[in-house]
């Protein structure tokens, strides 16, 4: 029976087309705006992401998010180090500068001020240079797509200089990072180094960076920190969910992101919806005959249920295809805006759930026509 | 008269007793259809009283709205009666629900539609097959047993054509293959030279004729085409919901 539901399917090739372009729209849509505001959500703790070696960010108790910074004294460090259980703290500046080139171009920039002895922090993936280059005097390491905006169109070369706060500074490396949430160039330094690059202030320590002993429980050392301190203590992970969460409450980037969704799904639902609807009524005169000779009901919704997921297994592969293949020619056009997105599996998992549920409708509303159909109407 | 449901019932196994020594396929009795309620009812068939016989072609005749369809409905066990009793090749169609008679109607009736029904994207051959499909037999060998129907009645080198680049005349052979794939015991046939030029018709009745009429089935045709009343055994008059003569052909 199924044979014959893919035939009679496929049988008006513009009608099929018409519903697989339905579910397809629809997946792209919602495929596509889910993954750019997952995407978005990372780019905000792009630095949280980047930064692994740690067990432990601490930082003021006051502090929301991983931008708004409280600047802490230096002493805050001991305090940290003090606690039991951790087997090492390191400091860590993250602050904005304005970064001006030999051109007169210039640039506000992400500064990641990182351990002058450990290099705790800097960059993982290098393209040109080493880590241990920050070590040079006045040496800083950009990442590449802040290299583009602050030499547009020159070779990617080290020993360029550039200006921050009256003081020169050399590339000595160019890196690869997440993309942060504001274009900006990230620009990493040594610790002592960044506080030379930004305005003076009493406290410049943004962060205490924090490894436990091996076997000590990470919640149980947040806790043990925040009880010691008075600092707030957070596990990679807690901080990464807490600083996401900050922007998914004060900013109005998921009720923009959610709109475009539902449209996604409206629409989707809507054409596939509606033109399954009218296929399954122009052939309703041919379920009626198979009715009359001798298909029963409970046959004739495996039908309408095998073309409905036939309609949505295609749509959906095209939906995820193009939306995936949007995201690889984003990147290897390297449009900065969009660098480093993709499709996670839970958007595809969430796009195949929103699918699933636009098929059903669809196949609902077909499947109330065909059920209460009387046979005999084949004779009228 | 009205049967209530038990003496239907008692009717109804009586008739089927009957029909099963005798040579009646469809037995009717006292069939009434009423459509709608309160003010808009509607009486398309008034106590009916109708025999079909095996081995010959009953022709349903009569004017638009006179009840022919209603009844050959009633008779192919696609509409149940407002009262009377109905056995079908022996069954009491008051016995028959549901998948029961889903089951029924897909083993013992085939059937022919004015507009031929047929599934566009399915091949001539593919079509005829379809009863089998839907019966459970391998699509490869219900093709090959289509081929061979569509053999029978003249459409060989067609076997792998659409609906789409065939005559009118050559679709409805199609449905008349479809509709004997499956060997039924009743044919039932609706206008099936409406849609078609007289030469044609003539053609189709005349294949039907030939190759339905059989002994062990029983062939109804619903028409109101007097160019082939010729072809039937027996010629039901309606009017008005009744049957107003039965000719016997000699």
């Amino acid at each position: 029976m199924n044979w014959l539901a893919w035939k009679m399917l496929t049988g008006d090739a513009a009608k099929y087309l018409g519903i697989v372009f339905g579910v397809a729209f629809g997946s792209l849509l919602i495929a596509q705006q889910s993954a750019i505001f997952v995407g978005l959500m990372r780019r905000t703790s792009s630095q949280i992401i980047d930064i692994t070696e740690a067990d432990i960010w601490v930082m003021d108790e006051a502090q929301q998010n991983i931008d708004e910074i409280r600047p802490m004294p230096e002493t805050r460090l001991h305090q940290v180090r003090g606690v039991s259980g951790v087997q090492w703290a390191v400091r860590l500046y993250k602050g904005l500068v304005r970064c001006r080139t030999s051109d007169g171009n210039f640039r506000q920039s992400i500064m990641i001020g990182v351990d002058d002895t450990s290099l705790v922090g800097a960059p993982r993936s290098m393209l040109q240079g080493s880590v241990a280059d920050l070590r040079r005097p006045d040496g800083v390491i950009i990442d590449a797509a802040g290299y583009r905006q602050l030499f547009p169109g020159q070779p990617m070369e080290l020993g360029r200089t550039l200006d921050m706060n009256d003081r020169r500074a050399v590339v000595v490396g160019i890196c690869d990072v997440t993309p942060p949430f504001q274009t900006f160039p990230v620009i990493y330094t040594r610790y002592s180094q960044a506080t030379l690059f930004i305005p003076a202030e009493r406290n410049t320590l943004s962060f205490v960076l924090a490894k436990a002993k091996p076997g000590v429980s990470i919640p149980r050392l947040c806790r043990q920190i925040r009880l010691a301190t008075g600092l707030k203590a957070m596990s990679w992970d807690d901080f990464f969910w807490f600083n996401v969460k900050y922007y998914l409450t004060h900013t109005g980037i998921p009720v923009n992101f959610g709109i475009t969704v539902m449209l996604g799904f409206i629409v989707g639902a809507a054409i596939a919806g509606q033109t399954f609807y009218l296929f399954t009524l122009e052939n309703l005169k041919q379920f009626g005959s198979l009715k009359a000779m001798g298909v029963d009901n409970l046959h004739l919704i495996g039908m309408i249920l095998f073309q409905a997921a036939a309609v949505g297994i295609m749509g959906f592969g095209i939906g995820i295809g193009l939306a995936a293949s949007f995201f690889e020619i984003m990147e290897i056009s390297g449009q900065a805006d969009l660098r480093g997105m993709y499709v996670p599996w839970q958007v595809i998992a969430i796009t195949g759930t929103a699918v699933s549920v636009i098929v059903t409708i669809a196949s609902l509303l077909s499947l109330r026509k065909v059920l209460v159909l009387e046979p005999a109407m084949v004779f009228k | 008269m009205k049967n209530t449901p038990t003496a239907s019932s008692e009717n109804s196994d009586k008739l089927a007793k009957r029909a099963a020594h005798d040579t009646h396929a469809v037995i009717c009795r006292g069939v009434t259809k009423e459509y709608g309620t309160g003010e808009t009812r509607v009486r398309a068939l008034s106590g009916i009283d109708l025999d079909v016989d095996y081995g010959c072609m009953t022709l349903l005749v009569g004017p638009s709205g006179c009840g022919k369809t209603t009844l050959i409905s009633i008779m192919a066990g696609l509409l149940d009666p407002t009262a009377g009793d109905v056995v079908l090749l022996g069954e009491a169609r008051a016995a028959l629900r549901g998948r029961k008679l889903v089951k029924f109607r897909a083993e013992n009736i085939g059937f022919v539609f004015q507009q031929y029904n047929l599934l566009p994207s399915l091949t001539a051959a593919e079509n005829v097959a379809v009863p089998l499909i839907i019966r459970g037999r391998p699509r490869a060998q219900a093709v090959k047993r289509g081929a061979e129907l569509l053999e029978a009645v003249g459409m060989k080198d067609k076997t792998s054509s659409y609906p789409v680049q065939l005559s009118g005349g050559q679709q409805q052979r199609v449905a008349i293959a479809r509709a004997l794939v499956n060997d039924p015991r009743l044919l039932v046939c609706d206008e099936p030279t409406a849609a078609l030029d007289a030469r044609s018709g003539r053609n189709v009745m005349e294949l039907l004729k030939k190759t339905t009429v059989h002994p062990d089935r029983a062939v109804i045709v619903v028409t109101h085409d007097n160019r082939v009343f010729d072809f039937g055994d027996r010629i039901v008059s309606m009017s008005d919901g009744r049957i107003e003569k039965i000719e016997v052909s000699n």
